[in-house]
């Protein structure tokens, strides 16, 4: 074995059973790349020593023949997840420093697996964004570069340190956070696979939070086998958790059979929007001729309420971030401004170091729309058409079993190029619906656009469904047989 | 009925609601496992969910759940089977998450009641609601010339509020209330009722009007932390407000403190300063919903509530009305007195209603009497239940009497000793052998020879002399009705 990075995740791992190689051996491939990768600045902190340290103990376990299913594997952890005595910023300045003394559930349950840490990705601060362009630690480069062109391009947000490091393979799979979108759109803007599963399949439990009616951890990973075998080490009921789920996890590999005669496919006719580029249009439809190929029966539905859902999410998440960010406040931990000028003084000047832009916009728009007297108008309201919208896939899914929509509106943008944030909010169109009804989702890589950009579509399906809509993925993987890759232009 | 105050230009009646924090008795807190301990050194009781560290999620204590769902069976209210716990955002230091869990539009317990005696006249007083919320810490300004400290063990800690209707007219039914809360709390054990450690404050809204018209501009007074105090801040509040207003003033709403060393109110934050909380759901917990079957297990929980107690105490007992509403205002008191009866029935034979009038007037009297001089609580009298219950066998049994019993009591007080071991000690028996007594008896009348031929000439009222002779001579331990019977016998042999 030479090019380790080549492998897959399936495939590193029945390697490393197989003993074909040694945990302590991917793990130096994956540190000596992460290591050559730094300008795309995917990783906001490295943790080799750590990566090193596991990857011994994997081995062991691996001799011994009681490893984990993860055993060996290197991963890239969001910043948004707090690792014990490892920085956790949520890549925002307000927390600078901070390192918790508690793992959260999500990346125990990955380490009880045997997996190893390879360091924490850079995220948009909070996860407020679509870009990844607002980290403390400074902009994200996507790996893919449009055909011939030297533009930097964004890898999609917030989690785009960790669709980064798998899409340049600096990473064999990466947690991520979703909280309208900030798994799948960056998985579709670059070339990887991201799944969102149901609310509370995974544990909040260490996350640090943005809107909790709508965060939910979910994997980025190569192909829709290794995102489903991630999955399985992430989910699991936590008590910890009032909003966790207790419900059995499946063995979502095994959801892999290939086998989608006679399922019903959903085609919401809303997510034909007029602003879609054509090629997104024909991608789709490219991608329900697949479905009708491998025996699906190809449903149109219809999600009235769709159009509402990108303004009724753009005042739920910035209502709960405005409360849940009130703990960022210089008294406990993090950032203190304080210039002897009292609490209040303190608390200003704190948070206005400490918060960058996007996250005092969204502050200030939760603030508003919780205010005595615009509350029933936004906040309440804003819940009702939640319901409907909620409703309008529960009716759905009376009729069909899955539903195929694009992921995103466009393909990866320029580093820079998207100012204004109602623009940027737009990359959550089609990804903020599933968010506000709770339903598991995935994207995938499904083509690439004129200038050779990946391009995704999304899977949606019922309430604790992960596995039609992975078995689903797994058709579609296979008919679009996606194998480009971006050129290492960033290898140091 | 209502308690007027005369004014200068007539009289005014003042309208009392109250706002009751009580401190849920419970091991852990409201949404974490750290301990709900009172008096621990600072921080030292904190978890990673009280201090609101990054990610960190509430669980809701079940134990904390069920005592407000027992205090709210315990004030006869409504129990909701649907409840929600909403955010209260605000900053400070000592508000670690920036908001405090609450419940605001949907509460735990809904209507209910609680009945007050003033004056020996009972009146309704009805609850609004009760709601589970979470303490704050506590911000610590006394430590440092320029620096406050936080001190989060309270952060987190389970709180019920309780609040009342507008139903209270005076002072003394404001004090009433908060006793007879206390006390309702005190028996079902939701919350030790204890004022001095906080466990119990109280927040209540004065204002006044003439009679008969329609509500005031109320004052909300935060925090008064004893009965005393919450009398005095009404009087004053009350007196404050008519003065106002008779001088062609009128009340602003606002929020003011107590100062308990001046005895006045003061203005803390007027209704434009009112923070504005943005209460919304807490997106990190689900409702709470309970199933019927599960309070009516918890209602099985509950132990006889005082008023029941009472009219119990009136009715079987056949006690008065005043000595069962003493006896029943502490739940140690009443318990004291129960075991007390328990065990002299058991070991005198005799049915509790016979001698429950005797205990109680002891107990009520002589023993609340004399721990009250003695500054003693009923947990620490000197004289416990079983001593008790023994020295009223022994009056019961006729060894002693009630002047024997009271010097023998007065030993156990000082001592905390058995009464039979005074009584043996000090040579109290009473003297029950009819031959000892008519001995002395025959002593006593040969001494007043003069006596006895003048009470035979037809002056009864002397019988009494040689009653009291005879008890002197035996020093008070003869059988007085033993006497009675030999002396009777004898002056008209």
């Amino acid at each position: 074995m030479s090019d380790f990075l080549a492998l897959t995740l399936a495939e590193a791992r029945d390697g490393l059973r197989r003993r074909d190689f040694t945990a302590r051996e991917l793990a130096d491939a994956y540190i000596e790349a992460m290591a050559a990768a730094r300008a795309l600045n995917a990783y906001c902190a490295e943790t080799p020593e750590q990566a090193l340290a596991m990857a011994a103990a994997a081995d062991q376990a691996l001799a011994a023949g009681n490893a984990g299913p993860l055993a060996g594997i290197p991963l890239g952890i969001k910043d948004l997840f707090c690792t014990k005595d490892v920085l956790s910023q949520a890549s925002s300045r307000i927390l600078e420093g901070f390192k918790p003394r508690y793992e959260s559930t999500v990346t125990a349950n990955l380490w009880r697996d045997g997996a190893v840490m390879l360091g924490k990705t850079a995220m948009d601060e909070f996860a407020m964004g679509s870009s990844t362009e607002t980290a403390v630690t400074g902009p994200v480069t996507n790996p893919w570069r449009g055909e011939g062109s030297n533009k930097n391009l964004v890898p999609g947000g917030s989690s785009g340190g960790s669709s980064a490091a798998v899409a340049a393979k600096i990473a064999l799979g990466a947690t991520g956070t979703d909280t309208g979108g900030s798994i799948r759109q960056p998985a579709a803007f670059t070339g990887t696979v991201g799944i969102k599963p149901t609310y509370g399949r995974c544990s909040r439990w260490g996350i640090i939070a943005f809107a909790s009616s709508l965060d939910q951890a979910g994997p980025i990973a190569r192909t829709v086998r290794d995102a489903a075998i991630l999955l399985k080490s992430m989910a699991g009921h936590d008590p910890k958790d009032s909003t966790s789920i207790n419900a059995p996890v499946p063995d979502f590999e095994a959801a892999l059979s290939g086998d989608i005669r006679g399922l019903k496919v959903g085609i919401p006719k809303e997510y034909h929007t007029t602003q879609m580029p054509a090629e997104i249009e024909a991608l789709w439809q490219q991608g329900i001729a697949w479905l009708k190929d491998a025996g699906a029966k190809i449903v149109d539905v219809s999600l009235p309420h769709t159009q509402y859902a990108l303004a009724t999410y753009y005042i739920v998440a910035p209502a709960e971030a405005s409360s849940n960010l009130a703990r960022y406040d210089g008294v406990r931990y993090g950032l203190r401004v304080n210039n002897g000028g009292g609490l209040n003084d303190m608390y200003a000047k704190t948070r206005a170091a400490g918060f960058g832009k996007e996250v005092k916009r969204r502050i200030l728009i939760g603030t508003y729309v919780l205010s005595a007297g615009y509350y029933d108008a936004y906040y309440l309201k804003a819940q009702q058409v939640r319901t409907l919208i909620a409703r309008d896939f529960t009716e759905a899914f009376k009729t069909v079993d899955v539903l195929l929509t694009p992921t995103a509106p466009s393909s990866a943008f320029g580093i820079g190029e998207t100012t204004d944030p109602i623009a940027m909010y737009l990359n959550d169109v089609f990804t903020v619906p599933a968010s506000l009804a709770g339903l598991p989702a995935m994207s995938l890589p499904a083509g690439l656009d004129k200038a050779g950009l990946p391009l995704g579509l999304q899977l949606i399906g019922k309430v604790l469904d992960e596995e039609t809509v992975i078995k689903v993925g797994g058709v579609i993987e296979r008919a679009a047989g996606f194998a480009a890759a971006p050129k290492p232009w960033w290898r140091s | 009925m209502a308690k007027l105050i005369e004014g200068a230009t007539g009289s005014w009646e003042v309208v009392i609601g109250m706002e009751v924090h009580a401190q849920v008795s419970s091991n852990a807190k409201l949404f974490s496992g750290a301990s709900a301990t009172y008096g621990a050194e600072p921080n030292s009781q904190v978890s990673f969910v009280d201090a609101a560290m990054p990610g960190m999620l509430p669980v809701i204590n079940e134990e904390c759940v069920r005592q407000a769902v027992r205090t709210g069976l315990a004030l006869g209210a409504q129990i909701n089977l649907y409840s929600v716990f909403d955010r209260k955002n605000y900053f400070y230091a000592d508000l670690p998450q920036g908001y405090q869990i609450s419940q605001f539009k949907h509460p735990i317990v809904g209507h209910g009641r609680i009945m007050i005696e003033v004056e020996g006249e009972t009146r309704e007083v009805g609850i609004t609601r009760l709601h589970l919320e979470q303490d704050a810490g506590k911000s610590l300004h006394d430590q440092h010339p320029s620096l406050t400290y936080v001190d989060l063990n309270r952060s987190g800690v389970a709180l019920m509020e309780i609040v009342s209707e507008p139903d209270m007219r005076s002072s003394e039914e404001a004090g009433a209330y908060l006793k007879k809360l206390r006390t309702i709390l005190r028996y079902i054990g939701s919350c030790d009722g204890n004022m001095e450690e906080g466990s119990m404050r109280a927040d209540v809204n004065v204002s006044v009007r003439r009679p008969g018209e329609p509500l005031g501009t109320r004052c909300e007074i935060k925090n008064v932390n004893s009965v005393r105090f919450l009398q005095q801040a009404i009087e004053y509040e009350a007196r404050r407000q008519i003065d106002i207003i008779e001088d062609g003033g009128k009340i602003d709403q606002e929020t003011r403190l107590f100062d308990a060393a001046k005895g006045e109110t003061r203005s803390m934050r007027s209704k434009e300063e009112a923070h504005d909380y943005r209460y919304f759901p807490d997106p990190d917990l689900m409702p709470l919903k309970l199933a019927q079957a599960w309070v009516d297990k918890v209602a099985k929980t509950l132990p006889e509530l005082p008023d029941a107690k009472r009219d119990r105490f009136v009715a079987d007992l056949g006690l008065t009305p005043y000595n069962a509403s003493v006896l029943v205002a502490e739940k140690e008191s009443a318990a004291y007195f129960e075991a007390v009866l328990a065990e002299l029935t058991a070991v005198s034979g005799k049915p509790a209603r016979e001698v429950a009038t005797q205990v109680a007037n002891w107990v009520v009297g002589d023993l609340f009497g004399a721990l009250n001089k003695a500054g003693k609580s009923i947990e620490n009298s000197p004289v416990s239940a079983h001593n008790f219950a023994q020295l009223q066998k022994l009056m019961v049994d006729g060894q002693i009497s009630g002047r024997i019993a009271k010097e023998v009591f007065e030993h156990m007080l000082a001592t905390g000793d058995e009464p039979a071991k005074i009584v043996a000690e000090k040579g109290l028996v009473q003297v029950s052998d009819s031959g000892a007594i008519a001995a002395i008896i025959d002593e006593v009348l040969a001494e007043n020879a003069d006596k006895v031929a003048e009470y035979r000439s037809g002056k009864d009222k002397l019988f009494g002399f040689f009653v009291g002779q005879v008890m002197k001579k035996t020093q008070g331990k003869a059988n007085p009705q033993l006497v009675n019977e030999a002396l009777k016998a004898k002056l008209s042999a």
